[in-house]
């Protein structure tokens, strides 16, 4: 096949959609995330908007077959403008029992379900808990069922080629993913080129791996499976390049960002944990850029010796999840008394205790804000969507080193993984933070260094590194003497202190942007919202509004303390709604803050929003 | 950092080594002996002051830093290696110490100690063994003798204690040494060749707490007694000791058997020669093993001296061999790197 011709056949339907949600499922084994990267990737590259929605067991791998180790990948593209990765897919490719029965219920009444009949056999029914097979008789009949043998036409593809029958299986996910392609009229170019890359190492699965896509294709092509071809034109989006970018990916060059820009290097201390490793992986890889990863001994470790490093002058940053912010208490405390610059990322996960590692939620708003003993602030903000962790790691660093304070900053499992297409800034545009150490800007040295004698306009203490003579001092948890620093049991002193930190994190509310607002000032309904859930809302918003309602949406990028403008933007709307998945937390912050009988829109499930799920609930307020 | 004699390096005296805070130790307190010998010793390594930065946990030993006139950290329980480590990671120029206790050290922060030891990360770690929680007012510590009868164990405490030297050359630590408070040289002699030390250097000091848990190394400490019961470990030097060095030790299978030279003088020539470079650690444990037996003494000096890569150096050189082979790293060619796509 010439790559030319991956274009649409001329002996079919062709039918133009807007849009598609696909979700690819199947054994923890089966490649499934792989394969929706590349269709993603091919989605980027033909200038669909898109974004994506991973779901994996927290088993590497459970038992091959069973209802726990299903693994799904579900990707929108569109050739409009969108927010979220789709309610209802249309489209399920289904690689196993175990996969449809997991599945099924999302998939839109009429929807496209592509089943990999090799993975119905007897065995996999009864892992899945079918009693007989859901391929015969009628129970899929609300589908548009497509029924091919993967596993046989797979191992067909490959015979000559000499790999055992497990190697040739495991090419499977490449079979579906040429179908797929061929479908929606996707060139076989960017996997071709990856496949390649990927496998460099072995020429025999390059070959293999190319000769299943292929086939996959021309079966499609050949077969009269599809009676429609369809397409999914590029959307229009905003001029400029584009690259396809995940959460943890985007905050990670968002440190870089910060580190450059600030002219600071890197310090993160981390320890394992899912979902926010994937910082630290990405990280240890950009050593030329100053990098120092320390995979420390446990969460507390790894906090601490980034608050080690910021002491000695660089940015100290710490990577984690609930269950390791939890350890990391007591030095975020620290952190607050010492006034050192310190950046916390907690990419959350179902909690709480060990909770739902591989899962979503957005329930460590509290710990964030208040989970810590004695009166110990800390300024929270929250990135949006996958592209948005680049900006929002430029950003806690900024207030990290301009109010000498740690900084927490909340993303989640939803946005780590997701990806969506992002439009690259030029890095000469992005605003520079330049940091001023005590005694390295040519000052006269002081008769005597006082290290927590603040800034008028910030309240920061100044920064003095070791090895900067002339500025030796001591620094401790225990309660300071306001300006000198010594050791202090006075009480007055330490209420002023007390006072002191927490009007320094207030001032924060007046030096950031108002709050993302959208729609008629007047709306009679505010739905308000943070962090990942801005896609789902941005969607229903829309919707609702197109739909004739009086609805506006407010986004917090930061989260504590709530920024100026927030109170008169609550205050005069009639209804105030508050999707969150938790059980109420900004909910409860906003009610006490302002006193607005706000309404709650919780969910803990595992998994993000659906805009459908919003907008029920608005049009029931409305 | 290895000390350096740069000229530029002021004569410094003890006095400029202490800070203007009143020091807070009880009266009679071990703590105050081992202040003095530091504020000395740190006199006198040619290194500039202002690059000498002092970490500690929570406990009475970790107040030590704010009596010192360098940067100095006083931090959270058990923290001080892992917060030095950020230090000594961020500036590998900087002498960085840590100042512990047995409970702060080997109990809640055990861990910590366990992994910067492994690790040879370029620390001085001066650790204060009084057998007691002192600041909590006296609760039995990880180093408490079994059967510690204390306000948390009034009928005796059941664990038993962990050796602060052989945890440290368990954990592989590359500098291993015991000293004690009331033993000024002798102590002034360890911690100075532990600053020399490249990696980290691990200093167990007895140290006396005269209000919880007084005497508890009286036997070793005491004017009459103390040549009976103090063995000094000398690198190339046979194990005698004694008050006229008339007893020793020799390597008999698995353990050390002592040598009465007054009886045998004819088996000197079998004195075990000690050997602070003997990779395994075996012989320290030997050694170390020696006071279980009340009637032995007590082995103080370096256990333990090698030299290995430190971790601080090979951190650093893999930035700088990152840099070498791929160029500083480039911000704008990153973002645009991968897939890329033009609308």
């Amino acid at each position: 096949m010439s790559q030319s011709d991956s274009a649409v056949r001329p002996n079919r339907k062709v039918e133009t959609l807007d849009q598609v949600v696909i979700r690819f499922a199947g054994d923890s084994g089966d490649g499934m995330q792989l394969t929706g990267s590349q269709f993603t990737n091919t989605a980027a590259l033909m200038g669909n908007d898109l974004a994506t929605l991973p779901d994996f067991p927290a088993e590497i791998r459970a038992p091959a077959g069973t209802l726990a180790g299903v693994s799904g990948f579900q990707l929108r593209f569109s050739s409009y403008d969108i927010h979220t990765p789709g309610d209802a897919p249309d489209v399920l490719v289904a690689m196993n029992a175990a996969a449809l029965k997991v599945n099924l219920g999302d998939l839109r009444a009429g929807g496209l379900l592509i089943v990999n009949t090799g993975g119905f056999g007897k065995k996999e029914l009864e892992m899945a808990g079918y009693p007989k097979s859901p391929l015969e008789g009628d129970a899929l009949r609300a589908y548009r069922v497509v029924a091919v043998d993967l596993n046989d036409l797979t191992k067909r593809a490959l015979e000559g080629l000499g790999l055992s029958m497990k190697e040739a299986l495991r090419c499977k996910n490449f079979f579906a993913l040429g179908v797929c392609c061929w479908l929606f009229s996707r060139p076989l170019d960017p996997t071709e080129a990856w496949i390649k890359t990927k496998f460099a190492k072995s020429e025999q699965m390059v070959e293999a791996n190319l000769r299943v896509l292929r086939a996959g294709f021309n079966f499609a092509d050949t077969t009269e499976l599809f009676q429609t071809v369809y397409q999914v034109p590029p959307a229009a989006m905003p001029k400029g390049t584009y690259r396809n970018v995940m959460g943890n990916e985007a905050l990670s060059m968002g440190f870089l960002a910060a580190s450059e820009l600030s002219g600071l290097e890197l310090f993160l201390g981390s320890y394992p944990i899912t979902p926010a490793s994937d910082i630290l992986h990405t990280l240890a890889a950009y050593k030329n850029f100053g990098v120092t990863t320390f995979q420390a001994e446990d969460e507390i470790a790894a906090i601490t010796s980034a608050i080690g490093a910021s002491y000695a002058g660089k940015i100290g940053m710490t990577t984690t999840s609930g269950p390791g912010v939890a350890l990391k208490t007591e030095a975020l405390g620290l952190a607050v008394s010492l006034e050192l610059p310190l950046v916390l990322v907690n990419v959350q996960r179902g909690g709480p205790s060990t909770g739902l590692p591989t899962k979503t939620e957005q329930a460590d708003l509290f710990q964030a804000v208040l989970g810590r003993n004695g009166e110990a602030p800390i300024p929270v903000i929250a990135a949006a969507s996958p592209a948005d962790c680049f900006y929002a790691a430029i950003e806690a660093v900024r207030l990290a080193i301009r109010y000498m304070t740690p900084v927490i900053l909340l993303s989640d499992g939803y946005i780590a993984n997701g990806s969506e297409p992002w439009l690259l800034p030029k890095v000469a545009d992005l605003p520079k933070m330049p940091v001023r150490f005590a005694g390295q800007n040519g000052e006269p040295v002081p008769e005597k260094f006082l290290p927590y004698l603040r800034d008028e306009k910030t309240l920061a203490r100044p920064w003095a590194v070791p090895g900067t003579p002339g500025y030796e001092h001591r620094i401790g948890g225990i309660e300071k003497a306001d300006k000198t620093g010594s050791i202090s049991y006075d009480p007055e002193n330490h209420e002023r202190m007390c006072k002191l930190r927490q009007e320094k994190v207030n001032r924060i509310a007046s030096d950031c942007p108002p709050p993302e607002f959208e729609g008629d000032e007047d709306a009679d309904i505010v739905v308000l919202g943070w962090g990942s859930t801005h896609g789902a809302i941005t969607g229903a918003v829309r919707q609702a509004r197109a739909n004739g309602l009086s609805v506006a949406r407010c986004h917090l990028r930061h989260v504590w303390p709530f920024p100026q403008g927030l109170g008169p933007i609550l205050k005069r709307a009639k209804k105030v709604l508050i999707p969150e998945m938790n059980l109420g937390q900004l909910w409860r912050l906003v009610r006490s803050e302002y006193l607005v009988d706000a309404i709650s829109l919780p969910k803990v499930q595992g998994r993000p929003f659906t805009s459908s799920e919003i907008l029920e609930k608005i049009q029931s307020l409305s | 950092m290895t000390p350096t004699t740069e000229a530029t390096t002021p004569a410094y005296t003890k006095k400029d080594f202490e800070s203007d805070q009143t020091i807070r130790w009880c009266p009679g307190c071990g703590d105050y002996a081992i202040l003095a010998t530091v504020q000395s010793v740190l006199a006198g390594l040619g290194i500039p002051r202002e690059e000498f930065a002092v970490v500690s946990g929570i406990g009475c030993s970790s107040r030590f830093p704010y009596y010192l006139s360098t940067y100095g950290f006083h931090s959270i329980h058990g923290r001080a290696p892992a917060i030095a480590t950020g230090v000594k990671l961020a500036n590998p120029k900087l002498s960085v110490w840590v100042v512990t206790g047995d409970g702060d050290g080997l109990s809640i922060g055990g861990n910590h100690l366990l992994h910067v030891l492994r690790r040879n990360v370029d620390l001085k770690i001066l650790m204060f063994n009084n057998r007691i929680y002192g600041l909590t007012k006296g609760q039995y510590s990880p180093t408490s003798e079994q059967g510690k009868v204390t306000k948390s164990t009034p009928y005796g405490s059941v664990d038993n204690p962990v050796d602060p030297v052989n945890f440290a050359l368990a954990a592989g630590a590359t500098f291993v040494a015991r000293s004690v408070d009331v033993f000024r040289q002798h102590l002034s002699d360890t911690v100075a060749a532990a600053a020399m030390h490249r990696g980290a250097a691990f200093v167990e000091i007895y140290q006396n707490c005269n209000i919880f848990n007084d005497g508890a190394f009286e036997s070793l400490t005491a004017k009459a007694t103390r040549d009976e019961k103090a063995l000094y470990l000398e690198h190339g030097q046979p194990l005698r000791y004694g008050p006229d060095k008339s007893l020793g030790f020799a390597l008999k299978g698995a353990s050390l058997e002592k040598i009465d030279l007054k009886q045998h003088p004819e088996r000197e020539k079998d004195l075990l020669l000690w050997d602070n470079q003997e990779p395994s650690g075996t012989l320290g444990m030997l050694a170390n093993h020696l006071p279980k037996d009340p009637s032995n003494p007590v082995p103080l000096g370096i256990f333990r001296r090698l030299e290995k890569p430190t971790f601080d150096a090979g951190m650093r050189a893999q930035i700088d061999a990152a840099r070498a082979k791929r160029g500083p790293g480039n911000l704008e060619k990153l973002l645009y790197s991968g897939t890329t796509w033009t609308v």
